[in-house]
């Protein structure tokens, strides 16, 4: 059933009803939830689910709900502002008008370009927002600079899991096969059910990753599917699996392998595949012989028998799909656990059939674009991007630095000092997208002028911020919503503005409004409308307008493009890798001076690697599982959410919180050789003894907003035990989910002040 | 409420409420309610181990005696407004008797609510 081609209507009491794709801010990732906002007077006066919507059909998450309380919050922040550099960290912000913020950035940008180069001036990007998607076109076409980072150490999340796939199928992202392309969904006749979904350090119910719609496993769940989690944590998901593997954090990679073990030893895999498809096959049945399912057990903590089982399971079950989660990129050893992960899935026979695992093509939907925005920067400017020419492996396929290499240049101000920030929806000295913030906090302080884009007052802002720009919220403005960001494009879906609160801009104004007074031959755009016109008509056939009208864009899907010579350039059947094959054993990586198969390495802290130190800190510290209240660092000034969860939270198992003598509810103070976090306990039995869990993203806006308090964000900060820096070969993953720790009982949140 | 109006109730199918709490604020939307009140509050049950590595854990949201309490809604809109959001689909609204045999249908894991 097509969605109505009507999407705005007048009702009777002269209130107006938009209906719109969301995204965020708020922030979500790129669902493109189907949503109605009605709005009079310039309020919105109900916000609701969509039924039309062939996805989300009406449900809406929690953060969506609130909609209204977000975008009419007192505290949000609706006119530009600037800041005296004496007065960064005090809250003496003079409200000015966008104009007048230009007049300050314009000749400044002109200025650090002309005396010390354009790469002086780095651009900062948060995650999930869509200004995940603009924060590279502000960086290389609107400013100029060659200089645009994710800070998060080894590039943990999402990018790796892209960059894998990249080198190791020439595809784009792997998804879950969830009808998602189908008009009626799960009844159209080319699909198939899957019989199996594995679901591997992730729980999409609660995150709805990269786009995928998480309650999708519910829907498939109640047609017949049965599902296996992967998870240091039995979650409530994992209690209507079939299997939980409970494993120790961080040894992924050896579980992976130990199921290829018996899947090849076992002659379970799909030989036709294997054969015609595969590269690497003999070499990696050599390597798996040294991760028996008893030695694995040993390492991960996951019983022989389940191994076998869940092996086999895998290896028969068809169609089987497998979802992997953050923790293939929050992990030093994750191009490993990822390479294993994608090997499992294509010597199954998984790989782009119906009800498997979905690819996209090697060239994200409208990523066209936002890669032609690099024509801007000359070669010689290009090559200057911090840490690209040291990591090879992230700098090929990431467009970005290097996050890691970016701190040391801050702090050293080699190989050229940095002089001009500019955060875009990023407030990263909180718990979110940075390890050891406090040292980004203190590296920062260098940085001579600073522009910050977010919505509410942020540590980061009150920190840094010279100028603050407002961003407005996805019901405020003209956009496109595409899942996992155009690389595996299940549905694309248009934003559309229903009202205007304040004087704020969205990402794509801000971009091309910069852009026009800078660089303006790379923004021929007459509005925002036109841009996204100039976007979609060539690769679509539809202009904006008609995109509104059909509320979603469903491209179609063609199963076994490899078989088709749809994958590659040439045109020729196979994979667009070097081999042309899915690459059992990679070229590239051994290029890269990394080993061409997947392997299993122990994580930089652990019983195993620092015996001494666990003695200390005797217990596994894992982090980051997502609420359903927050995204990232977002919404903890909205009330009804903050009820829901009012503190963060660390997860102990009963036996391990009587030895401590710490009582469910009890302030817990967590540390390590690298910093220290209070949260509220949790006492649960579904942790294991040796583990703990600690939610992110804290900060607390009803706190002192100044300096040295910043809105309380030093005294959950769970990343400052996380280390800069102890990444992967090859330049990626970092121990966000398996760091060592020790936890003792606080009398308050109050009895303890924690500093940096 | 008239008569018939009682004869509604909300089904719960909570073998698959995963604990989003959708329907929780889609309700205090609808009837206006500040934080501390509810429509309809979701609890939760466990999680506590029945064997080992076997758990009991579930979530099943109780309508209060809030419901119909926005007289600008009509009779069942607000717990209408929850069902419509309910993430798992679990939630059903309608004449008690046919909430009844499709309970019988569903197995185990099912409450019915007046409402
Ligand atoms: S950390 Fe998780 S929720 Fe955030 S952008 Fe990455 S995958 Fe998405
Ligand atoms: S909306 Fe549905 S799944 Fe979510 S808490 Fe309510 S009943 Fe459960």
């Amino acid at each position: 059933m097509a969605m109505s081609k009507e999407w705005k209507t007048e009702n009777e009491d002269g209130s107006i009803t938009v209906r719109t794709s969301a995204w965020s801010p708020p922030g979500d990732h790129p669902v493109g939830y189907g949503m109605k906002l009605t709005v009079k007077g310039g309020k919105l006066i109900k916000v609701e689910g969509d039924e039309e919507h062939p996805i989300s059909q009406g449900r809406l998450c929690v953060r969506n709900l609130t909609l209204a309380d977000y975008v009419h919050h007192p505290s949000r922040i609706l006119t530009p502002m600037k800041r005296k550099l004496e007065d960064r960290g005090k809250n003496k912000w003079t409200k000015i008008s966008w104009d007048e913020a230009w007049d300050i950035i314009v000749p400044k940008i002109k200025e650090f370009k002309e005396k010390h180069g354009a790469e002086s001036i780095i651009v900062f990007g948060g995650t999930g927002r869509q200004a995940c998607i603009y924060y590279y076109p502000l960086g290389f076409a609107s400013i100029g600079t060659p200089n645009v980072c994710y800070p998060l150490s080894g590039w943990s999340c999402y990018g790796p899991r892209c960059s894998i796939t990249d080198y190791v199928l020439g595809a784009g992202y792997p998804e879950i096969d969830y009808a998602g392309f189908y008009e009626d969904r799960y009844d159209d006749p080319r699909f198939t059910l899957p019989e199996l979904i594995v679901e591997w350090g992730k729980n999409a119910l609660y995150s709805n990753p990269d786009g995928f719609f998480g309650h999708a496993l519910i829907d498939m769940m109640k047609r017949g599917t049965k599902m296996i989690h992967i998870d240091p944590r039995i979650t409530w998901l994992g209690t209507r699996c079939e299997e939980v593997c409970q494993l120790r954090p961080g040894t992924d990679s050896a579980l992976g392998l130990g199921f290829l073990n018996v899947i090849i030893n076992e002659e379970l895999y799909d030989k036709d595949f294997v054969e015609n498809w595969t590269y690497g096959f003999d070499e990696l049945k050599e390597r798996v012989q040294e991760y028996s399912p008893e030695k694995v057990a040993g390492i991960t903590w996951v019983p022989a028998d389940q191994i076998r089982r869940c092996a086999r399971r895998m290896a028969t079950a068809k169609p089987c799909s497998i979802q992997w989660g953050l923790a293939t990129d929050e992990n030093p050893n994750g191009v490993q656990m990822g390479h294993a992960i994608l090997s499992l899935m294509a010597i199954t026979g998984n790989l782009d059939v119906p009800g498997g695992v979905t690819i996209g093509p090697p060239a994200a939907l409208l990523g066209k674009w936002r890669v032609e925005t690099r024509r801007n920067l000359s070669e010689e400017l290009w090559e200057k991007r911090i840490g690209a020419a040291e990591w090879p492996a992230l700098s090929t396929a990431m467009a970005t630095t290097h996050p890691d290499e970016t701190l040391d240049t801050l702090e050293s101000g080699k190989p050229y000092k940095l002089r001009m920030g500019w955060f875009n929806s990023s407030n990263f000295i909180t718990p979110t997208c940075s390890a050891q913030p406090d040292r980004w906090y203190h590296a920062l302080k260098s940085l001579e002028f600073n522009v910050v884009q977010d919505i509410f007052m942020t540590p980061t802002a009150m920190a840094f911020g010279d100028i603050f720009l407002p961003v407005s919220t996805f019901a405020e403005q003209d956009g496109v919503v595409v899942t996992h960001f155009g690389r595996n494009a299940v549905t694309l879906g248009p934003i559309n503005e229903a009202l205007r609160v304040g004087d704020t801009k969205s990402d794509i104004e801000v971009c091309i409004e910069l852009g026009k007074k800078l660089h303006p031959d790379m923004w021929d755009y007459k509005d925002v409308p036109d841009f996204f016109t100039q976007q979609l008509e060539p690769e679509l056939g539809v202009n904006f307008d008609k995109l509104r009208e059909m509320g979603v864009f469903q491209p179609k899907y063609i199963y076994k493009k490899y078989e088709k010579g749809l994958l590659r350039g040439d045109g020729e059947p196979g994979f667009n890798t070097v081999t042309g094959m899915v690459e059992l054993s990679s070229t590239l990586f051994e290029a890269w001076g990394d080993d061409a198969l997947p392997y299993f390495k122990e994580p930089p802290y652990s019983p195993i690697s620092t015996p001494e130190l666990f003695k200390e800190y005797p217990l596994i510290l894992t982090t980051g599982a997502r609420k359903v209240t927050s995204f990232h660092s977002e919404h903890r000034q909205i009330a009804v959410l903050r009820e829901i969860d009012p503190d963060p939270e660390v997860e102990l198992h009963p036996s391990t919180a009587k030895t401590l003598g710490i009582n469910h509810g009890d302030w817990v103070l967590l540390e390590n050789m690298f910093g220290k976090a209070k949260l509220r306990a949790k006492v649960t039995p579904t942790i294991h003894p040796k583990v703990v869990h600690a939610t992110h993203g804290w900060w607390f806006p009803e706190k002192d907003a100044e300096e040295p308090s910043l809105f309380g964000v030093w005294q959950s900060n769970i990343n400052t035990l996380v280390p800069h820096k102890h990444i992967g070969k090859l330049g990626f993953g970092c121990p966000m989910k398996q760091m060592i720790c020790k936890a003792s009982r606080l009398d308050s949140f109050d009895s303890y002040n924690i500093e940096v | 409420m008239s008569e018939k109006e009682t004869k509604n109730g909300l089904l719960i199918h909570y073998q698959w409420c995963t604990g989003c709490h959708a329907c929780e604020v889609a309700i205090k939307k609808i009837l206006n309610l500040p934080v501390g009140k509810h429509g309809i509050k979701m609890l939760e049950h466990g999680p506590w181990e029945v064997t080992p590595g076997k758990f009991e854990w579930d979530y099943l949201p109780v309508p209060t005696q809030l419901v119909g309490s926005n007289p600008e809604l009509a009779p069942g809109e607000d717990v209408k407004f929850a069902v419509k959001h309910c993430n798992a689909k679990c939630m059903e609204y309608g004449p008690l008797d046919e909430l009844a045999k499709k309970a019988a249908e569903l197995g185990n894991r099912v409450a019915i609510f007046t409402v």
